[in-house]
């Protein structure tokens, strides 16, 4: 007992020095940019944040925002612009993933084939070629807003966007439709040419990887699973609800985890084609302020807390699914 | 693009966090050292920094850098040069990635006061314009009321867009776009009603870059005062002089009436501000740590202010106007070289 009790002890001693060194290696490094920085009279300090911004942003989804509002509601209608695609890029890749993962396992030779290449093209060309080509698709080859396609009443496709009427909060309820006022449409609800591009080319891009993944997932579950629970008589529906996807998700949360981490990174190629996401809204405060060092922690801040959010509850779900004492 | 600016941020931040008490760091010396000096130069805007075909860097910031390596080596081709965006070019020039910054960059308080940098002084007198498409029978910036306007980030442009939008009452729809390429390309294919930058990027881009240069009109309004001018980080007033005097060479070059062309032939002359200005006389290359006939080189290799300006500015359809010199009803004046 004594010497388990040593090893103890000392792999806390251990563990608190190298817990004081970290921290007096961080205390030192940020003293020393702080002094650096004073020495060169370049501002530094979070004060920044309550300052009156003076740039517009693109679109805001959730928050009123203009030019004189402060730097911290620009960042806050930058993490939410990107939290919002990414959450919609999530949930349509998710559906989509696993209808073309389906597909792929799909006796019908013709639908397994279509989805394979799919997979393979999609997954294998870089994610900002895509951006790129959607927007230019968007911009480049729909008509002026003057000119927009009108394939449904009130719906109207241009290189302005996608205007669609929206749901007025009246009683009794009523339509808002979009009408061309000027040099844009005004009313209803309008995505932007920016928005439509990077939730496409996001949804469509993860998608292929989650295809793969629940693929992967279905394969996994011994055949003999399938063939025993038909022999019990359970519907073919029953089997594959109670028998074959609880088993099957055992395998693909832990690999979906990481592709919606990577969704919430990728979103920040939006920078590309001018979605005005975090890192886009966070390098122009950069520059408008020359803070590079307090911008780049904010946006590592902002997409740390996300991915572990996201992180958390993927961990907390794929515990409902794991075997008993499986977990490590 | 983005992760250039990310990466160029996250260096400087390392530099920063890594080094002990940076003591002015002589960066004529280290030039020197290295043989050539580094240049930070935009992207690519025709007649201010462009490659051409033969992938050699033209323009007139582009000759400014000449003229420096001229002053310093004594050879105008010692210069290198560094694509940066708008949003990279500070970053570079703090974190010494560059020399100079040479980018048609707007002088302004802030920049100057809060961002560890000095400027040398103003090689363009610019204003803020807008751009539109002449279909759309636009008379005045007043009646821009809803419009998409593409701008580019990072920029005093994209404050004083903000400011006039707001200050006229207007309804502003912005499309920022880093990559100036990215934001051509969204104005002309039609996601933007407006371009705006400065009148003489939008007389260039114009120029350069539509199908059709007649169907886009400037409109009347110049919103903004936008001096451009080099820049150098803080830290070695050395440079600062040297890099500060090469542009008042060639502004006071071209007051002299000295060119590259007749620069030999001036040699000769007995008026004693040329004596001086070319080194025959005076210690005054000296007094900048320079060989004397600093600028007698920048004149004989790059030329004068208004050499460089109809080699790259004039054929694009620029005018001199403002940056015509003080004696000819412009602005550009330089302190006595003496």
């Amino acid at each position: 007992m004594g010497s388990l009790k040593s090893i103890r002890l000392r792999s806390i001693v251990y563990q608190a020095f190298l817990a004081a060194a970290l921290v007096l290696a961080a205390w030192y490094l940020i003293a020393n940019a702080v002094e650096n920085l004073g020495q060169r009279r370049i501002a530094s300090g979070f004060a920044f944040l309550a300052r009156e911004s003076g740039f517009e942003i693109g679109e805001s989804t959730f928050l009123s925002y203009n030019a004189a509002d402060t730097y911290l509601r620009a960042i806050a209608v930058g993490f939410l612009n990107t939290f919002w695609v990414a959450a919609l890029a999530i949930v349509f890749s998710t559906l989509l993933g696993t209808l073309i993962g389906l597909a792929r396992l799909s006796p019908n030779w013709l639908l397994a084939k279509l989805a394979a290449v799919y997979v393979e093209v999609i997954r294998n060309l870089p994610l900002v070629v895509q951006l790129f080509f959607w927007y230019a698709v968007i911009t480049e080859r729909l008509p002026a807003p003057a000119e927009a396609l009108n394939p449904l009443p009130g719906v109207f496709l241009s290189n302005r966007g996608f205007a669609f009427p929206s749901l007025v909060a009246a009683t009794p309820l009523a339509l808002d439709y979009p009408v061309l006022e000027g040099f844009n449409f005004s009313g209803g609800a309008l995505l932007s040419p920016e928005f439509v591009a990077l939730f496409f080319g996001l949804t469509l891009y993860t998608a292929a990887f989650i295809a793969e993944i629940v693929r992967a997932g279905i394969l996994a579950v011994a055949r003999g699973q399938f063939e025993a629970a038909s022999s019990l008589g359970h519907s073919q529906w029953q089997v594959r609800r109670f028998i074959i996807l609880p088993q099957a998700l055992r395998v693909i949360v832990p690999p979906l985890t990481s592709q919606y981490l990577n969704t919430i990174k990728n979103s920040s190629l939006a920078v590309a084609i001018g979605y005005p996401d975090l890192v886009s809204i966070a390098n122009t405060i950069i520059n408008q302020t020359g803070q590079a060092i307090e911008g780049i922690a904010i946006i590592m801040l902002v997409y740390l807390t996300i991915s572990l959010a996201i992180a958390g509850f993927m961990n907390w779900y794929n515990r409902r699914f794991a075997l008993k004492g499986a977990e490590l | 693009m983005m992760i250039k600016t990310t990466l160029s941020a996250a260096v400087f931040a390392l530099v920063l966090l890594g080094v002990t008490n940076v003591e002015g760091g002589p960066i004529s010396d280290a030039a020197l050292k290295r043989g050539f000096i580094q240049c930070g130069v935009n992207t690519g805007i025709a007649g201010f920094s462009q490659p051409d075909s033969h992938g050699e860097w033209r323009g007139i910031d582009v000759d400014f850098c000449r003229a420096v390596a001229a002053a310093l080596f004594g050879d105008a081709r010692k210069a290198r040069y560094t694509p940066l965006t708008a949003q990279q070019r500070f970053t570079a020039l703090q974190s010494g990635e560059v020399d100079i910054l040479s980018r048609n960059t707007t002088w302004t308080m802030s920049r100057d006061t809060g961002l560890g940098l000095n400027f040398v002084g103003i090689n363009f007198y610019d204003g803020q314009g807008f751009m539109v498409a002449k279909k759309r029978q636009v008379k005045s910036a007043k009646q821009l009321s809803g419009a998409t306007v593409c701008v580019q980030p990072g920029t005093t442009t994209e404050l004083n867009l903000a400011d006039y939008f707001r200050a006229n009452n207007l309804k502003l729809k912005p499309v920022v776009v880093e990559k100036i390429e990215e934001v051509l390309n969204a104005y002309f294919a039609g996601r933007c009603d407006v371009y705006t930058t400065d009148v003489s990027g939008l007389i260039v881009a114009r120029a350069s870059r539509a199908a059709n240069p007649a169907d886009h009109v400037i409109l009347p309004e110049v919103i903004s005062k936008e001096p451009f001018g080099p820049a150098v980080r803080h830290g070695d007033d050395h440079w600062f002089d040297v890099v500060k005097w090469s542009l008042f060479a060639t502004i006071e070059a071209e007051e002299l009436g000295l060119t590259s062309k007749n620069i030999d032939q001036q040699a000769n002359s007995t008026n004693p501000v040329i004596q001086r200005f070319i080194g025959a006389k005076g210690e005054l290359g000296k007094s900048l740590g320079l060989d004397n006939r600093w600028a007698y080189n920048i004149i004989k290799q790059v030329g004068n202010y208004g050499e460089s300006f109809d080699r790259h500015l004039t054929p694009l359809g620029l005018d001199r106007g403002m940056n015509k010199l003080w004696n000819r009803g412009g602005l550009l004046y330089a302190p006595p070289i003496r």
